[in-house]
């Protein structure tokens, strides 16, 4: 008994001088932030407050989506080519998840491209689409018979028809979004931002003129890059804190595609105000983009590109 | 197992509540917020979230030329006027709505493509309150082909 008494006097005490002992390492361990000593007199510049902040706040990354991809590539003035399209047909073999996922941003993409050129018939074919891989995604309210109905009654008008496209994507990511699918939701828009690179590069040929808005606009992607693989690296755990194995798979897969940004040089200056002479209510960001990209490096990135997508429509 | 039914119906309540205020913050953003772009065309991208007096949301987002872009943010009617910046690679702040009478949107175009990021700050309101208010924000994009 009294063996006892001393080993419960022992234990505590070694569990109080643990408790001292921890209290200022917790304490040295929080002034490391940054990889750094700091001390109380020390001032903390604008890197520290912002490392600290990021931690706590919600942080959303936004990608161009389906709609505005297909914008981005119309504005280079590039021509609509129906074969460049994932074929209809394969909507049935998609099983996985993943595979239904970032096929459902390659069809938005393919019905945005299709109807910013007035393909009426094609757009109501990648409208249904679409609209079946909602289904079997579990996303019912996404496309419904009013929309198709809207669609059908619209499509000579191409502001209606994008605000439909725009709202049934907005109803999918809302909804994956709002029901603990986040990596979902990232998913899709990686699938869809993939397609608008692979519709570009392969519109750009072989050998694209060196001045050419189409190679910078595909260049220029790598800014968009950057915050896909920030957007996947934040979604590689799920709410449990397992690693989501889709999600891991796609950052690998993505790999060919860094290696290509790699090669190519995109430098931007910082930005100033201006207004805008012709229209005073639309500020004008006036700043300077250097782009440099050397034939090989396109051609890596084409391959790249059409290697992945290869992979997702398969 | 019947002392475990309040602790069961408690958890219930609580996830359909959190349920039921996504929901309002997904209809919030689509019937309210989304009418803040028109003449623009929402790129369909949804950026919502229930946020609390005090706390600040931060979107990363690269905005191409060629195109005019209208950004709005919208705030739940619970919470006070959110304020916003963007802020361009160098932290430049490029607009401050508190410098525009708190403004909701803002419109632009860009001579070359930028990556920027929006600061979104939910102020804590005056009001004595106990608990800080909580709301939707709802950060939505709009474009227009120049």
């Amino acid at each position: 008994m009294q063996y006892n008494n001393l080993r419960f006097q022992i234990i505590g005490l070694l569990l109080i001088t643990g408790v001292l002992l921890a209290i200022p390492s917790c304490r040295s361990d929080r002034s490391r932030q940054g990889g750094r000593e700091v001390s109380l007199g020390d001032f903390l510049t604008e890197e520290d407050i912002f490392d600290d902040i990021d931690r706590a706040k919600k942080i959303f990354y936004s990608l161009p989506s389906p709609l505005e991809t297909a914008m981005l590539l119309k504005s280079t003035g590039i021509d609509y080519d129906e074969m460049l399209l994932n074929d209809l047909s394969s909507v049935e073999r998609y099983a996985t998840s993943k595979s239904k996922a970032l096929n459902l941003g390659i069809y938005t993409t393919d019905l945005s491209f299709a109807s910013l050129f007035d393909q009426a018939q094609t757009s109501l074919n990648y409208m249904d689409a679409t609209r079946r891989l909602a289904t079997e995604m579990g996303i019912d309210d996404a496309i419904d018979d009013e929309t198709l109905r809207r669609l059908e009654e619209n499509l000579d008008n191409r502001d209606v028809v994008m605000d439909i496209i725009s709202e049934t994507f907005l109803n999918s990511s809302s909804y994956l979004k709002e029901n603990d699918q986040q990596q979902v939701a990232a998913i899709v828009l990686v699938g869809g931002w993939v397609e608008g690179l692979y519709i570009g590069s392969q519109m750009a040929g072989e050998n694209p003129p060196e001045e050419s808005r189409l190679v910078d606009r595909l260049a220029e992607q790598k800014l968009s890059f950057s915050i896909v693989e920030r957007m996947l690296e934040d979604n590689r755990l799920d709410a449990g804190g397992q690693e989501n194995r889709d999600i891991a798979e796609l950052i690998d897969e993505l790999q060919v595609l860094k290696a290509a940004y790699d090669n190519i040089e995109v430098q931007t200056s910082a930005v100033t105000v201006e207004e805008d002479e012709v229209t005073p209510e639309v500020a004008s960001l006036k700043s300077q983009t250097i782009i440099h990209v050397t034939p090989e490096a396109f051609r890596e990135l084409q391959s790249a590109v059409r290697s992945l997508r290869t992979n997702f429509v398969q | 197992m019947r002392k475990y039914l309040p602790i069961i119906i408690s958890l219930a309540s609580l996830i359909l509540l959190s349920q039921s205020v996504e929901a309002q913050c997904k209809g919030f953003a689509k019937k309210l917020c989304k009418l803040e772009l028109a003449p623009y065309i929402h790129d369909g991208n949804y950026h919502a979230a229930i946020l609390t007096e005090g706390e600040e949301a931060e979107l990363y987002k690269t905005f191409y030329t060629d195109q005019r872009y209208r950004i709005a943010i919208c705030g739940a009617e619970a919470l006070p006027a959110v304020e916003f910046q963007i802020v361009d690679a160098y932290r430049n702040v490029l607009f401050d709505n508190r410098e525009h009478d708190m403004a909701s949107t803002w419109d632009f175009s860009l001579e070359s493509s930028q990556q920027l990021k929006v600061v979104v700050n939910v102020p804590v309101s005056g009001t004595q309150a106990e608990f800080p208010n909580s709301g939707c924000v709802a950060i939505m994009f709009g474009f227009q082909e120049e």
